[in-house]
């Protein structure tokens, strides 16, 4: 009975299409985050790019999924079957389950109802951001576990004990954040920081510590020793083959829009803008800001990546652990300090 | 290192100011197929074998390129003229086969210099490419120009005459 009233309920019907626009809009944004990597790899290294496919090689992203698609589905004869081929699953799965708390706007007023822009607004947000990005580290481990090669066991090995270095230093950085908006809702830190009032000029170490942690957490170069080529073939993702290895390499881009979105969030004023009214434009206002931040942060990563060499190894670990994790203790002394004296 | 090195980020930015400087310069690509860049006057690429102003063969299979050429790329059969092939032939004896190894052929221009009858000649054609060895081998099909006036190759850029002028104006041309 009770189950035939929640499929009754507007909330449901909201709350699905809602889910699915996203769903929609995340997979978009990743597979065109492809095209864009290369296009901007390729302006930094004075060449143009793919402009084949399409005008300007716009799409590219669909000839590289149907590439993809017909490939051959390669399966080790010594691989422990069924984690392969569920560890790019779970890998995608907790890719696309964190943009759910993401506020990407106030409220949408569609044939005079109100849609809230955020698929749930959980009262614990940020952890549970941080909590799915912890569970990113199993589709890395079990698919380089199972594939039975040793670059993939290293692979994996490599990213779990980065992820989980650079988790602390992250979390660490999110406590300071949390201890000057008093609120765990990315809503409601996003709603703190209307106009130009960014957590940014309250916490710069904490952004440049939180940065950091997002590439390393998103394998991404300086950061990307869990795939190094150099080294490792392909990493965790060496015997992946057609839409297995699509979607790691999807996943990864998705990771990467998550993180900026959060970044976006957390550090930017999120759907604000000074001058610019999250609500106008029906609510369309607020969703427009917030992508272009997290566009613009996506065009960081790449930046980044196409900038920086890679880390050796021992080096990453001496990031993490002996300056990272000090100096985010150190932001939050200075945060807890200046809660105490200024109140905020 | 000093503080600023130990903490990388001075550095960083630089790098990431360098690359910004280069995402906003002019690209050097050249989209090739669509666009082509100038040729030398005397580019040294797939040969013609030419006709001369009624359409008749030149050549005459006197083997003197064969000869020349120092990669031995240049096979011909040559064949007798019968009676009602004048016009297809100028000289009473011509080249039945006459194959060109492309893939062999260093494209150093000596068969042309060696040709008495002014019949074979390199052009700024470019040899394509191709997944079949065989395919390399270039035969009377593939060299010998067509007798209609839109198919004529143009040789007169590699004449010497006409060459120094090129070079006396500037050099290059499209």
């Amino acid at each position: 009975m009770s189950v035939l009233l929640l499929f009754g309920s507007a909330w449901l019907w909201e709350k699905s299409i809602m889910v699915l626009v996203l769903f929609v809009i995340t997979l978009t944004v990743a597979a065109y985050a492809t095209y864009g990597e290369r296009k901007i790899a390729a302006f930094l290294q004075d060449r143009i790019g793919p402009n084949r496919a399409g005008p300007y090689g716009l799409f590219q992203p669909l000839a590289d999924g149907v590439k993809m698609f017909t490939k051959e589905d390669f399966r080790p004869n010594a691989a422990e079957r069924w984690l392969y081929i569920l560890a790019p699953g779970a890998f995608m799965f907790v890719a696309l389950m964190t943009s759910a708390v993401i506020p990407w706007g106030t409220q949408l007023t569609l044939f005079g109802a109100n849609i809230s822009l955020q698929v749930t607004d959980l009262n614990i947000g940020i952890l549970y951001i941080l909590g799915f990005t912890s569970l990113g580290v199993y589709g890395i481990m079990i698919g380089g576990w199972s594939s039975n090669n040793k670059y993939s066991l290293y692979g994996a090995i490599r990213a779990s004990s980065q992820m989980i270095s650079y988790e602390l230093a992250m979390g660490l950085a999110v406590i300071a954040i949390v201890m000057l908006t008093g609120t765990l809702s990315l809503k409601e830190m996003a709603e703190q920081q209307a106009g130009l009032n960014w957590n940014i000029w309250y916490q710069p170490l904490g952004f440049l510590i939180f940065i950091t942690c997002a590439l390393a957490e998103c394998n991404r170069a300086p950061f990307d020793l869990a795939e190094c080529e150099t080294e490792l073939i392909g990493g965790y993702h060496t015997e992946y083959s057609s839409m297995k290895l699509g979607f790691y390499l999807f996943a990864e881009y998705i990771n990467m829009f998550i993180a900026c979105a959060v970044i976006a969030t957390v550090y930017f004023g999120g759907y604000n803008f000074p001058g610019i009214d999250p609500g106008s434009l029906g609510g369309l206002m607020g969703p427009i800001v917030m992508f272009s931040k997290t566009f613009f942060f996506i065009f960081v990563f790449m930046w980044i990546r196409w900038t920086l060499p890679r880390f050796r190894y021992d080096q990453l670990m001496h990031l993490g652990w002996k300056s990272l994790i000090p100096l985010a203790i150190l932001n939050m002394l200075l945060t807890g300090g200046g809660v105490l004296l200024f109140g905020k | 290192m000093n503080f600023w090195e130990r903490i990388y980020l001075p550095a960083i930015l630089k790098g990431m100011w360098i690359t910004l400087k280069h995402f906003f310069r002019k690209k050097n690509t050249v989209n090739y197929p669509d666009v082509k860049r100038p040729f030398a006057p005397v580019w040294r690429g797939w040969h013609v074998l030419k006709r001369d102003d009624q359409g008749r063969e030149r050549c005459t299979a006197c083997g003197l390129c064969a000869v020349a050429c120092p990669a031995e790329a240049i096979t011909m059969t040559a064949a007798e003229r019968e009676k009602g092939e004048e016009k297809l032939y100028r000289e009473e004896k011509y080249a039945a086969v006459y194959e060109i190894n492309m893939l062999r052929c260093i494209f150093c221009g000596l068969c042309e210099e060696a040709c008495p009858k002014e019949a074979i000649f390199l052009t700024d054609r470019i040899v394509p490419s191709d997944y079949v060895r065989q395919s390399f081998v270039f035969g009377k099909d593939l060299l010998v120009e067509g007798t209609e006036p839109e198919k004529r190759i143009d040789v007169s850029k590699r004449q010497k005459h006409i060459q120094e002028k090129i070079w006396a104006a500037g050099g290059v041309t499209q």
